[in-house]
């Protein structure tokens, strides 16, 4: 696959503060990508830099292999749809959709054609002479994307397009969205802090935080194999512990953690290295007796009913709370017992860290709500 | 009851809300009322109200001589409009687009002129304009005109004052208008191959013609009426509407005619901020100063 998108080495500084780190990746031809990061970790930035809307303060920027950096935003092959849609309030929906074939001057009668195919291609038939403000959320973002696919642009930019929809619409746009790229072939950028829409929608994922491109890598990649904790943490649930290499065996490695030892495969590791150990709350199992390779007990608090699974909570000696999923039905320890807790190796994701204080905190958290005061690191 | 605590409910907003009314009543209310009646009185000979009913006041505004002066009056507060427009409109734009420091140090230097009586500015247009004035000794010592040109006294002179004396009127509704511009909006005409001439007249003017409207209502109206920029500028060559109904107060001592024509400039006034809201003004953006 050739790359539609190419950006190296790119940095963007707002006086002294630098928001975009050297972020390097190539976006393909006819991809999904996303970028999916928490709030103010700079997704925005990079696609403004896309756009045109802003200059790296270094770095380069290729679209269809050609260099943009001195290329104002009416001379870019890209559009965008803004979160805040940005309709044109005072023209109607015909003639904001004609917007930017009325700019290249195409002719009256093929500005018609296509203005009615688009409307018909986002199910907005017979709105042409409505305004705006006449329009719901929904049919205005549908609205907006039109206005931008009808120039074909190599490349659509979309910044958080379905975050000021609720959660119902967001489901059906999310997939009537997939529909149109898928339809049209066109290479999306889609910018959004909900890891979920992140794992629904695209074909690669590009995991920033604080201006660092974390991961890059299609939804299975980023969830099966996170690169980092942050990662781990971010992309759907899991439970992350800080261990030291106790001994590294021909394909795993038993690990000491604060609250007792524990056993994955080896990936590369060296004795003695602090790593952190990822494991899904799907992933992690009871077990009324020891198992081997693991030493890791826990007092039962609650089980909660959550739909078709269980929820269960197992508090570790050091009070540290970790998340089980167990399917409704599955034979589950009393509440208040003492159980054992343990992990097929294959299912441990191992992660390198950079640290060499151990114990310093081990942690397990949900989404991305904590990660403001971690990126300071 | 309910009657009681209805005006219980009431009550702290009459509290707050009537010392204004109040003085509302007194300084405008009771006198447009006086003005009202009196527009339907006639002059007695001695230049007092005689209150009998009469249309008579009304039926001389339409005399040949006073519409000569409409005229005038109206092409000068159109000019003086028009003029303004173009000044402030690349300043208010400039002004919206700058740093929150340099628009304080902008704002500052449209308002504190403002501070000083107009009349004293107006004179020193006077000492600017005038044929031994500071503009004609400058052109005539660099050589560049042998006879002083006059000046002063122009009907240009008096647009000249008047855009100077109105010009803030025309700045602040225009710069609000600016500022509360959506930048998403114009960023969106660029990503749609917009170069930022189109975008100025596609998105830009469009949105911002409330701006030049309450502008031209607040700078067209005035304009009618200040004699005082006329007296000294214009040294009683152009009479506008306002001198005229000055000069019944004054020296014609016709207070009844006086009256009747400030009625009609009023009347005028309300349809223009009707008009004005009618297309989607807020009376809010007039409210400047
Ligand atoms: N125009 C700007 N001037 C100064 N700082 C900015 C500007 N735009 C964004 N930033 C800062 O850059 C960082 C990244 O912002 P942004 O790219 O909008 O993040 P995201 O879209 O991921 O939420 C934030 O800390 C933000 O405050
Ligand atoms: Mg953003």
């Amino acid at each position: 696959m050739k790359p539609m998108v190419e950006i190296t080495n790119v940095n963007k500084y707002y006086g002294d503060n630098h928001v975009v780190k050297d972020v390097s990746f190539s976006i393909f031809d006819g991809e999904f990508l996303t970028m999916l990061g928490p709030s103010g970790c700079g997704k925005t930035t990079t696609l403004r830099m896309i756009a045109g809307f802003e200059e790296p303060t270094n770095g380069s920027i290729l679209v269809g292999g050609e260099n943009v950096s001195d290329k104002e935003p009416f001379e870019r092959d890209v559009n965008t749809v803004f979160q805040s849609y940005a309709l044109f309030p005072h023209k109607t929906i015909y003639d904001n959709i004609a917007f930017g074939l009325k700019m290249k001057k195409v002719k009256k009668e093929e500005i018609k054609e296509r203005v009615t195919e688009m409307l018909s291609l986002v199910q907005l038939e017979g709105f042409e002479k409505r305004m705006p403000s006449q329009l719901s959320g929904g049919q205005k973002q549908r609205v907006a994307i039109a206005r931008a696919l009808i120039n074909r642009p190599k490349v659509l930019l979309l910044d958080e397009p379905l975050g000021a929809l609720d959660l119902k619409l967001r489901k059906q746009m999310q997939i009537e969205l997939k529909r149109l790229q898928k339809k049209l072939g066109i290479t999306f950028v889609y910018v959004t802090h909900d890891q979920e829409e992140a794992l629904t929608m695209s074909d690669r994922i590009a995991v920033m935080n604080g201006g660092i491109l974390e991961q890059l890598g299609t939804p299975d990649e980023i969830y099966e194999k996170p690169k980092s904790k942050f990662v781990a943490d971010f992309i759907g649930e899991s439970n992350v512990f800080e261990a030291r290499v106790e001994e590294v065996q021909k394909g795993a490695l038993s690990l000491r953690t604060e609250t007792g030892t524990v056993t994955a495969k080896n990936d590369a590791c060296v004795q003695n290295e602090i790593v952190y150990i990822s494991v899904r709350p799907e992933k992690l199992q009871f077990s009324e007796k020891e198992v081997e390779g693991f030493h890791l007990t826990g007092v039962v608090k609650e089980h909660i009913y959550v739909g078709s699974f269980i929820r269960s909570i197992v508090v570790l000696q050091n009070g540290f709370e970790v998340k089980l999923n167990r399917l409704a039905g599955s034979d589950l320890p009393p509440v208040a017992s003492v159980t054992n807790l343990y992990w097929e190796k294959e299912h441990a994701v191992v992660m390198h860290s950079r640290q060499h204080q151990i114990f310093s905190l081990i942690d397990n958290v949900d989404l991305g709500e904590h990660y403001e005061t971690e990126t300071a690191l | 009851m309910k009657l009681k605590q209805r005006f219980k409910k009431s009550l702290p907003k009459l509290v707050t809300v009537s010392p204004v009314s109040i003085w509302l009543l007194i300084l405008i209310a009771i006198p447009l009322v006086y003005v009202l009646v009196i527009s339907f009185a006639s002059r007695s000979p001695s230049g007092g109200i005689e209150f009998a009913f009469t249309l008579e006041n009304y039926g001389k505004l339409a005399s040949a001589d006073y519409l000569k002066i409409y005229g005038q009056s109206i092409l000068i507060a159109f000019f003086t409009t028009v003029i303004s427009i173009f000044i402030s409109y690349p300043f208010a734009y400039h002004m919206a687009n700058s740093s929150k420091t340099k628009r304080t140090i902008l704002m500052l230097l449209v308002i504190v002129p403002f501070w000083t009586n107009s009349l004293i500015r107006l004179y020193g247009w006077k000492t600017i304009l005038g044929t031994e004035g500071v503009l004609n000794n400058l052109l005539m010592d660099a050589h560049i005109i042998k006879e002083p040109l006059n000046m002063l006294f122009t009907t240009p002179a008096v647009v000249l004052g008047m855009c100077y004396t109105l010009l803030p009127f025309m700045i602040l509704p225009l710069y609000a208008s600016i500022e509360k511009l959506d930048r998403a909006l114009l960023e969106a005409a660029s990503d749609l191959g917009a170069k930022r001439i189109h975008s100025f007249f596609h998105v830009t003017l469009p949105l911002t013609s409330p701006g030049i409207f309450a502008g031209s209502i607040m700078v067209f109206i005035p304009a009618l009426g200040y004699f005082f920029v006329s007296d000294l500028l214009g040294g009683g060559n152009t009479m506008l509407i306002g001198n005229l109904i000055k000069n019944q107060f004054n020296t014609s001592q016709n207070w009844p005619l006086g009256a009747a024509l400030s009625i009609v400039l009023i009347i005028v006034t309300l349809i223009l901020v009707k008009i004005y809201t009618k297309v989607g003004g807020k009376i809010d953006d007039l409210g400047v100063a």
